[in-house]
């Protein structure tokens, strides 16, 4: 008699267990009651520009390859995702998907299959899309050439494909909501929230991701580690990294408009965001992301002391910098205006995480060449040239020199970046 | 008696000339090429991982598809690719066009490791081909002096034979390509290994004739249908 309790118990646990599971994953998927707006050409073209502000094309189109078809593979620490076909093709695209389905895809992270879709695909960020934006943005591609490009299978490690694991992920770390404004902060500030929040997903590469990948919210941009990509998108809450609170608003909008700020460049992943989306953006949509980026709360992180310097290595460093680097940065790291950066009192050098000032200095990067700048100045990469020694050298001689004030780099630091 | 201000308006113009080592930069594409130039050098440069080849005076058309199929994966090297990734079609096409106008002298031939018979076997390949075989003489399309042909086809001499060996043998396993239909995979293709090497030391081993330039044009119609060359 107590074995039957006991069974009954467990069973009605898993019951009500599986019961939890299923409601949060269908949290605010109500059949809508929004009826399809007409198409017209102002839709579609409001369409094509959310699809800008959104980066859909970024992640959505192969290299060399044609625009929205897919194809390209996004590095997770769980595999590599590939992103599909999103032009209207009716057995490989969006063809047979209606206005609804989209919705459903972008404010529930689920396909018109029904199944749930891989987080990678920033839905968690997406959910604050209005139904509106949506159905223009379904609009637009509808409008786009369809392609014939088949979905190439994620290629995931057991179990993070798989949908239990999906359903699991999303009970704990999934809501959907629509965006609601702050009554307490101006329209311009809303409007700033409601892009980088949602269709921008700033925070997919600026906040940090727990051990599941998720990250602590949308509107959390601390910094994050991109390990696949080898790059560290920086904290915009903290000034020693890339916060913007002390910039003028002009300042950041020339950033997102041209990729060029007063201590250089955009480059690799900012750099592609600012080709593909924030230099179509208009600029009362830039100054609002500017307002609301400008008064993110900002709390400097607490720093760990430099280690004791390596003086032999610095020493290097300051002779190979002469040789290498003086000719375009400058004896004193002084830069030249508008063509090569300054080097003293660089963020982007001192920052406590070096990965992108060694991934600049191993594979060399260009500005992206924007309407505003279509002519940009590059650094040529250095892996070819400078062994980890040599590397390392010139990197703690930098983050030290000029006043500027940073951990030494190891070489072990630079073959990790390789 | 100089007036104050021409003096001070002199004074100023010396001041660069007192600052120390202010770095000597110009708002130039030959400033931008130096992004370049690091690792392709000015004649070419090898390198710890590879050959980088000469850039100078190959035809514009050829260097601006070259970096068309790099930008966009029809030529595969990481860091050739993610470095111009972010760089329009004008831009990209305004770099090929300063390098294509570079007149810089040729290295040395390679002195041939391979024996007379190879290197005979080399030479009949590139000025002849094999008409049974339906393989076209590298000298149709590359020019008569293998010099090139404007804009699109680049030379075969002055290369060393190691980056020969090995951009035939990437046609030919298809890791290098051009847009279809792609006339030098179908080319490699249809060649031995030991042909490709023939070929590679035959062609490195041959002086430039002085003057060298890419031909205007081809002799005559050429053998195959490039998608490259247009």
């Amino acid at each position: 008699m107590r074995r039957l309790h006991l069974g009954l118990g467990l069973a009605a646990l898993l019951l009500a267990g599986l019961g939890a599971l299923y409601a949060l994953n269908h949290l605010d998927e109500g059949a809508s009651s929004a009826s399809a707006p007409a198409v017209t050409p102002a839709l579609v073209q409001r369409g094509a520009y959310l699809a800008r502000a959104g980066n859909c094309m970024g992640c959505h189109t192969a290299r060399g390859g044609q625009p929205y078809a897919g194809g390209r593979g996004i590095p997770t620490p769980f595999g590599t995702v590939f992103a599909p076909n999103l032009t209207p093709d009716t057995a490989t695209g969006l063809g047979a998907w209606s206005s609804e389905d989209f919705w459903r895809a972008l404010h529930n992270g689920r396909g018109r299959d029904g199944r749930l879709l891989t987080p990678a695909f920033p839905y968690t960020n997406y959910a604050l899309v209005t139904r509106a934006d949506s159905d223009a943005l379904y609009a637009y591609l509808r409008s786009l050439p369809a392609v014939a490009s088949p979905r190439r299978p994620h290629e995931l490690r057991f179990p993070f494909g798989t949908q239990a694991a999906l359903a699991a992920w999303r009970a704990l770390y999934f809501r959907p909501a629509e965006f609601r404004p702050d009554p307490a902060q101006s329209p311009v500030w809303n409007r700033g929230a409601y892009l980088v929040q949602g269709l921008g997903h700033c925070s997919a590469c600026h906040a940090p991701r727990n051990a599941l990948g998720a990250t602590a919210g949308n509107d959390d941009f601390s910094g994050g580690m991109l390990k696949a990509l080898g790059w560290y998108a920086p904290s915009l809450h903290d000034p020693a990294e890339a916060g913007v609170a002390g910039w003028t608003p002009e300042a950041l909008r020339r950033w997102l408009r041209t990729g060029q700020g007063p201590q250089g460049s955009a480059l690799g992943p900012m750099g592609e965001v600012v080709l593909g989306s924030t230099q179509h953006l208009s600029e009362p949509d830039l100054e609002a992301m500017s307002l609301y980026l400008r008064n993110l709360p900002q709390q400097p992180r607490e720093r760990e002391a430099p280690p004791r310097p390596d003086a032999p290595r610095r020493a290097l460093g300051a002779k190979l910098y002469e040789q290498h680097c003086a000719s375009c940065h400058g004896a004193q790291g002084e830069g030249v205006a508008g063509i090569y950066p300054p080097l003293a009192g660089n963020r982007s050098v001192t920052m406590g995480s070096s990965a992108n000032l060694l991934r600049v200095m191993l594979r060399g990067g260009f500005a992206p060449a924007t309407a505003t700048n279509p002519r940009p100045f590059g650094m040529p990469p250095f892996a070819s040239q400078l062994d980890e020694r040599e590397i390392a050298a010139i990197a703690s001689h930098v983050r030290n020199a000029w006043g500027n004030r940073a951990g030494d780099v190891t070489p072990l630091d630079v073959l990790q970046a390789k | 008696m100089i007036a104050p201000s021409r003096l001070l308006a002199s004074l100023l113009l010396l001041l660069p000339l007192l600052a120390p080592a202010a770095p000597r930069v110009e708002d130039s594409i030959a400033q931008r090429a130096q992004a370049c130039t690091l690792c392709h050098g000015k004649e070419g440069r090898a390198a710890a991982d590879g050959y980088y080849p000469r850039l100078a005076g190959k035809p514009a058309g050829y260097l601006y598809k070259q970096l068309l199929n790099f930008r966009d994966g029809r030529r595969d090297y990481g860091l050739m690719s993610e470095l111009i990734a972010p760089l329009s079609d004008a831009y990209l096409l305004e770099l090929a066009q300063y390098f294509a106008r570079l007149e810089l002298p040729y290295p040395a031939p390679q002195p041939p490791g391979v024996d007379a018979a190879t290197l005979a076997q080399g030479q009949r390949l590139v000025t002849r081909g094999d008409a049974a075989r339906r393989l076209p003489a590298c000298a149709q399309c590359h020019g008569e002096q293998l010099t090139g042909v404007q804009p699109f086809v680049p030379g075969l001499l002055g290369l060393p034979r190691d980056y020969l060996n090995g951009q035939l043998g990437a046609w030919r396993s298809g890791q290098r390509h051009a847009v279809a239909p792609d006339c030098m995979a179908q080319v490699a293709k249809s060649l031995q290994l030991e042909e490709i090497n023939a070929i590679s030391h035959w062609l490195a081993a041959q002086p430039l004739p002085p003057g060298s330039k890419p031909a205007e044009r081809p002799a005559a119609a050429l053998p195959l249908a490039c998608g490259g060359l247009q």
